[in-house]
């Protein structure tokens, strides 16, 4: 399995190269440095030389791929794409075009995405579990069809709504919840508590669709058949033997997440005023501010394929069946 | 572990009369301040902001020399750092203006950790740094280049600056004055410029001239302050009434009361239309709150939601509220609704001092030119235009409509209406008929719309910003306005940089665009359509490329004169000139309307001045009070999720007991 993770861990610099080629050639050249330029400076008393010393102030007045005037490693170094994008690859992110330190804002707003993405994470993954297990025990029944007409409800309607009519009613209408904000210091819990609450509810119909599809497959095998002619009870064949079987595609689906809790929410942490990566993102987009995109583009793209390799991880982990390298 | 947490939850829930207080505890009950932001400021350097949602906070935290009276009307300039407004002398020998600023001595900079704990006084060196700073193009200064032509030796600084070796590493500006800016003495700074240019002292009102002290200059260009955010950009310090005491873009901005904050009270005098209950405070010591709390809060709906909780203390009001919060009475004027009266709400406001106009580009060849032709053309869709109808649909009545290219309140602003797009009646300007736009299209050579050269309708290209989905239905009226006179408005929807682009090229046929004031005085809006300003030409901001020579003669005239009733005879005759020639069609000025709660003291629109935070004054007991009746939790929801809570384990228990017995 080591030499399977070196591996895969190799390959991460390629992809992660054309990744920063890719973002690269789509940043500079659909939108110019002078049109990054114009969107920084604002609107009055834009002249082109106040255009130069930007870009000069930026190291955006340099060559984009090669520098012809340079000499020796200066004609590959001395270009926009070796001094952002290849530091870039070094995880050092620099300064936004504001002038911010990319790097800090991230240290800083990594927290709050994680406060918020993990617990909704982890209480919706058991929420749904438990619901799913609970429309597989009462498969058939009333109680089954109700629930399926419910997540399919759920899944039909659009996040947003969830954020907007939940802020109404529980932080509005009945005092509950602060309807935005974010206290690191203290009494963070009341903070998160309603994007909570809100993001496991805007999961629960397709989350809880998928699971009991998953659980159902399981609860149908011979196994649990064979369970439930031995006496055991609907519960017990349920917690001893569909579930445990049931957790080996869970687990690898949640893995596979995992990294990813990192970028943030986009829609959640700006309605609910969370300063983490996500409304990071779309600040930046906003503002047209591409040193911050890229950075978020690459970041994105390194956790993306981390993931993937730590569901190759899982898989072998969780099942003894599935060799990793031995091909 | 989770009794623990649980318990926790529970002891913070009951040490709160509200669950749903948005800030740390105990801020409310103190003499603080919350209002929101919606986009975080990108730069608070006193020499490159300048913009109107970063002055909210820089204009607290620095002091320029100069502030706009709060209370007097038409605005007026007063000393704010100095000890008398600057004394001007023309020497006409070199063709220069000196203005001699006198600085008090009680002035003093918020504590910072560049000054070692010593409290340090402004002097006239650090006014004079802050130019030779904005004199540096790596310091990106949006006025440079508008100051450069004025400023004596200011473009030989420039230059000199611009050869120095490109580095990163901290200038001592005191060896970089200008040789325009002369430092008398501890308290004197003399500003010599050329010629004569009255306006220049509005200038000195804004956060471009605030002093600047060397030491917190070098101390941010320390090695790893730029990677900690340590920078003028994000930790601005000045000797205004307010410092920065947290500085988080991200999430909140906190202005904490200056220690060292100078001696300054409260107005005396007010302007004749100011109510005189705005005097009850006069010669009270300023500011009047220790703390004010700036929280990020990105969308609208929340926004309200809080206000309307208590939670701000003031508030704009959005299209999506704009029903719930106010009403037009018979007169069409604005009050607020039954709801809000309710509250105890405050309503205010103003007309902006701007002017949001569509632009024609004078150097096309069909809409522009000065030919008797184009000019019909352009008159005509200026009547067709029906900005009233604009107002009343998708502002909410929020607005007037332009009679010429400068906005009410500034001194020589049109009273009368423009002859050819309005007719006075009774004391109102009326939009002249549709039949008045169809005869100038007539004797433009379109009669009915139609293009002589094609034989169909003329076509015409109209530029915008505006992509959104929120924008089609404006572009549809749009398009309808000028299918009134039978033309067809092709729009080119385009992003703001290629928009730039097209302006910079003179590329664009029509467009919209528009003009907030610098400063209070109409020579900023006539130089909009100034010859020497023409885009195409000077990448200035006469985007319509303008160029009548009657006109430049008289803005040249108006630059340098002083107010005057001569003054103001002569901005009459520069405006009838673009009425007459419309190279725009004059659009519109904005209305802006605030709420603001009842217990917020001192609250008057003053749209030149940003420092205004020092005047607020509010009354804690009574916001306490509100906040406590307005926010008490609601909890039947509780039991009923109980109960459905155990009747789901209920039904599971009882499916369980079943199996068993079988």
């Amino acid at each position: 399995m080591t030499t399977y993770i070196i591996r895969r861990l190799l390959w991460l610099l390629p992809i992660l190269l054309m990744v920063n080629l890719l973002t690269f050639t789509l940043f500079f050249v659909v939108n110019s440095p002078d049109d990054m330029a114009r969107a920084q400076l604002g609107n009055k008393h834009v002249t082109d030389a106040a255009i130069a010393a930007w870009k000069a102030a930026r190291g955006y007045d340099l060559p984009l791929l090669w520098n012809s005037e340079a000499s020796g490693w200066s004609m590959l170094s001395q270009t926009i794409f070796w001094q952002k994008s290849v530091q870039l690859m070094l995880f050092d992110f620099g300064v936004s075009d504001a002038g911010r330190a990319i790097g800090a804002d991230l240290a800083q707003r990594a927290w709050p995405s994680l406060w918020l993405a993990l617990p909704s994470f982890v209480l919706g993954l058991l929420v749904n579990i438990a619901l799913a297990l609970l429309l597989v025990m009462f498969r058939g029944q009333w109680l089954d069809k109700l629930g399926l007409v419910i997540t399919v409800i759920i899944m039909s309607i659009s996040g947003l709504f969830f954020i907007i009519g939940g802020q109404y009613v529980m932080a509005k209408l009945w005092h509950w919840f602060p309807i935005s904000g974010y206290e690191p210091d203290g009494d963070l819990w009341r903070f998160l508590l309603l994007p909570i609450v809100l993001g496991v509810i805007a999961g629960v119909g397709a989350g809880v669709r998928w699971y009991r599809s998953i659980l159902l497959e399981e609860a149908d095998k011979d196994f649990a058949r064979t369970a439930r002619a031995k006496g055991m009870s609907q519960w017990q064949v349920m917690r001893k033997h569909v579930l445990p079987n049931g957790m080996l595609p869970i687990l690898t689906g949640v893995v596979a997440v995992l990294p990813l809790l990192f970028m943030g929410s986009l829609i959640m942490e700006s309605f609910f005023g969370i300063p983490g990566l996500g409304s990071y993102t779309i600040d930046a987009i906003n503002s047209q501010d591409f040193a911050i995109v890229r950075a978020m583009v690459y970041l994105g793209a390194v956790l993306y394929v981390f993931g993937l390799i730590l569901t190759d991880i899982a898989y072998a982990w969780a099942d003894p069946r599935v060799r990793l390298g031995d091909d | 572990m989770k009794w623990w947490l649980l318990l926790s939850c529970i002891v913070s829930l009951s040490a709160q009369a509200t669950w749903n207080n948005p800030y740390p505890r105990g801020w409310v009950h103190e003499n603080t301040l919350f209002s929101a932001f919606s986009a975080p400021p990108k730069t608070l350097d006193p020499v490159k902001s300048y913009s109107s949602n970063e002055w909210v906070f820089l204009a607290n935290i620095v002091e320029p020399p100069l502030q706009y009276h709060y209370l007097k009307r038409p605005y007026q300039l007063e000393p704010l750092i100095l000890t008398q407004m600057p004394t001007v002398h023309y020497d006409a020998a070199s063709d220069t203006s000196s203005y001699t600023l006198h600085l008090r001595d009680d002035v003093a900079y918020a504590p910072h950790p560049a000054f070692a704990g010593q409290k340090r006084k402004v002097t006239a060196t650090d006014l004079a740094y802050a130019i030779a700073r904005m004199s540096d193009r790596r310091n990106g200064s949006p006025i440079l280049d508008m100051m450069m032509p004025l400023i004596v030796g200011l473009e030989a600084q420039v230059a000199t600056l611009a050869k120095l070796p490109k580095s990163s590493e901290w200038r001592d500006y005191r060896q970089f004055n200008p040789q325009g800016v002369e430092v008398v003495d501890e308290r004197t700074l003399v500003i010599r410029i050329k010629g004569q240019y009255p306006p220049f002292i509005y200038w000195l009102a804004m956060p471009f001239f605030a002093p600047i002290p060397w030491e917190v200059d070098a101390y941010y260009a320390q090695p790893g302050m730029k990677e900690a955010n340590q920078s003028w950009s994000w930790m601005p310090v000045g000797s205004g009434a307010y410092y920065l005491a947290e500085n988080n873009p991200n999430r909140r901005m906190v202005l904490q009361r200056n220690p060292y904050f100078h001696a300054e009270s409260y107005p005396h005098e007010a302007g004749s239309t100011v109510p005189k209950s705005l005097l009850a405070d006069a010669g009270k010591p300023l500011p009047f709150i220790d703390r004010v709390v700036f929280a990020l809060e990105k969308e609208a709906v929340p926004y309200w939601a809080k206000f309307l909780q208590g939670y701000y203390d003031a508030s704009g009001v959005s299209s999506e509220v704009f029903d719930q919060a106010i009403q037009l009475n018979e007169q069409g004027k604005l009050s607020l609704t039954a709801e809000m009266r309710a509250k105890n709400m405050q309503l205010i406001s103003s007309v902006a001092t701007s002017s949001s106009y569509m632009g024609f580009n004078m150097r096309d060849p069909v809409i522009g030119q000065g030919n008797d032709k184009a000019t019909y053309l352009r008159q005509a869709i200026s009547i067709a235009i029906d900005y009233e109808e604009q107002i009343a649909i998708f502002l909410n009545g929020r607005g007037v409509v332009a009679q010429g290219l400068i906005p009410p309140g500034i001194a020589g602003a049109s009273t009368d209406c423009n002859p050819i797009t309005h007719v006075g009646e009774a004391g109102q300007c009326q939009r002249r008929p549709l039949a008045d736009a169809k005869a100038l299209m007539a004797k433009a050579g379109y009669a009915d719309g139609i293009d002589p050269a094609t034989g169909k309708a003329l076509v015409l290209y109209y530029d915008t910003v505006s992509t959104g989905a929120d924008d089609k239905a404006q572009l549809d009226w749009m398009r309808k306005q000028f299918a009134k006179l039978g033309i067809q408005l092709v729009i080119r929807s385009t992003d703001y940089n290629r928009f730039q682009e097209k302006m910079l090229a003179g590329n664009a046929q029509i467009f919209s665009w528009g003009w907030n004031a610098d400063y209070p005085d109409a020579e900023n809006f006539l130089f909009l359509l100034a010859g020497s300003n023409a885009k195409m030409d000077s990448g200035g901001e006469n985007a319509s490329n303008y160029k009548n020579p009657q006109f430049d003669v008289l803005y040249e005239q108006i630059a340098r004169m002083e107010d005057s009733s001569e003054r103001r005879a002569l901005i009459q005759q520069a405006v009838a000139l673009v009425r007459e020639d419309a190279p725009w069609v004059f659009g519109l000025h904005p209305q802006s309307v605030s709420l603001f709660h009842g217990w917020v003291n001192n609250v008057y629109p003053n749209l030149m001045a940003n420092n205004t935070l020092k005047y607020r004054r509010i009354d804690v007991t009574q916001r306490e009070q509100a906040q406590e009746s307005w926010n008490q939790p609601i909890l039947w929801p509780f039991a009923l999720a109980a109960l459905l809570l155990m009747g789901l384990v209920g039904l599971v228990w009882r499916k369980q007991r079943k199996e068993h017995s079988l």
